[in-house]
């Protein structure tokens, strides 16, 4: 079995994603063109960030009808581990399979720099390999990464756990000055009830090499990875 | 030919940061009678004559147009 990473045309990051899982990480990955339909051979699907289909309408809007989704969708639905990463993120809002939605951001710039995301659980397949409440540091790169959630969507997110990163300061303390896009209580990433599917808008594919600045991207690419190790998908 | 004149807005619910900044701006011009300013798309969709059309066109609006979470949609056909 392998992790697939999705190419819509417009995505970005995808090399950097595959190069962290198959190269530097040693799980089996390959590339999903968004056409593909049979993702038998994958027990993971990463849907990385970039401008799927130019971002036309709303980032996401017509990347959640490629081929590809329905049977992202499937997997999901089957327990299999599908991570969204920032436009990822946003496709996996507008395909419904996380609730809430993107806004522009509240400065209206695209924002482009380092921030930091406190955890807020662990008891997750993709941040076990992480402390409650550690600060990861990692980039953002994006336009529409203002997340929103009614109310009553964010109180069911805050009661059954789903709120797993958080904008924070580099000591980990929630504060207005540390929230870049004006995000809802700060949430950067947040998983599906069952918490198979995950998304984020930071790019943990960029954070994973002391080269590239900071290695606390890795972690959830390592959490991801023993989690598929732990419990194999059975067919 | 019909044609749906669809305009979309966030909700009010939902800040719009776009009009909150031209809202400024105008006041700033001087134009202190501005009390909100909400931004949104125009869209027009020529459609083939149909007893339904109105009822496909927000159909559209639901299913692609508009994102029903953050957005509402008013259609006009003609």
């Amino acid at each position: 079995m392998a992790i697939g990473v999705v190419i819509f045309p417009g995505t970005n990051c995808e090399q950097e994603t595959l190069a962290v899982v198959r190269d530097r990480l040693g799980y089996p990955a390959r590339f999903v063109w968004h056409e593909e339909t049979d993702l038998s051979d994958l027990d993971a699907v990463i849907l990385p960030g970039g401008f799927a289909h130019g971002d036309y309408l709303r980032a996401g809007a017509i990347a959640r009808f490629s081929p590809v989704m329905a049977a992202v969708a499937a997997m999901a639905e089957r327990g299999r581990l599908v991570l969204g990463i920032c436009n990822g993120f946003q496709v996996l809002l507008e395909a419904g399979l996380l609730p809430g939605a993107m806004r522009r951001n509240e400065g209206l710039r695209f924002i482009n720099r380092f921030v930091h995301v406190r955890v807020e659980r662990n008891d997750s397949p993709f941040l076990h390999r992480c402390r409650v409440g550690e600060v990861l540091r990692m980039p953002i790169a994006h336009g529409e990464g203002n997340y929103y959630a009614d109310p009553e969507t964010l109180a069911a997110l805050n009661a059954r756990g789903q709120v797993l990163l958080r904008y924070c300061t580099a000591a980990g303390e929630i504060l207005p000055a540390a929230n870049p896009n004006g995000s809802v209580e700060a949430i950067a990433g947040i998983c599906n009830e069952r918490g198979n599917v995950m998304g984020l808008m930071p790019h943990p594919e960029r954070a994973a090499e002391r080269l590239l600045g900071s290695e606390d991207g890795r972690k959830i690419f390592e959490s991801m990875i023993a989690s598929l190790a732990a419990a194999p998908a059975v067919r | 030919m019909p044609t749906a004149r669809i305009r979309i807005t966030l909700k009010p619910t939902v800040l719009d940061a776009q009009g909150a900044v031209v809202a400024r701006a105008l006041r700033d011009l001087g134009f202190e009678e501005v009390e909100a300013v909400r931004m949104g798309k125009y869209i027009e969709v020529e459609v083939g004559e149909r007893e339904d059309a109105r009822s496909r066109v927000e159909a559209m609006c639901r299913q692609l147009l508009a994102n029903p979470v953050i957005e509402e949609y008013r259609v006009e056909m003609e």
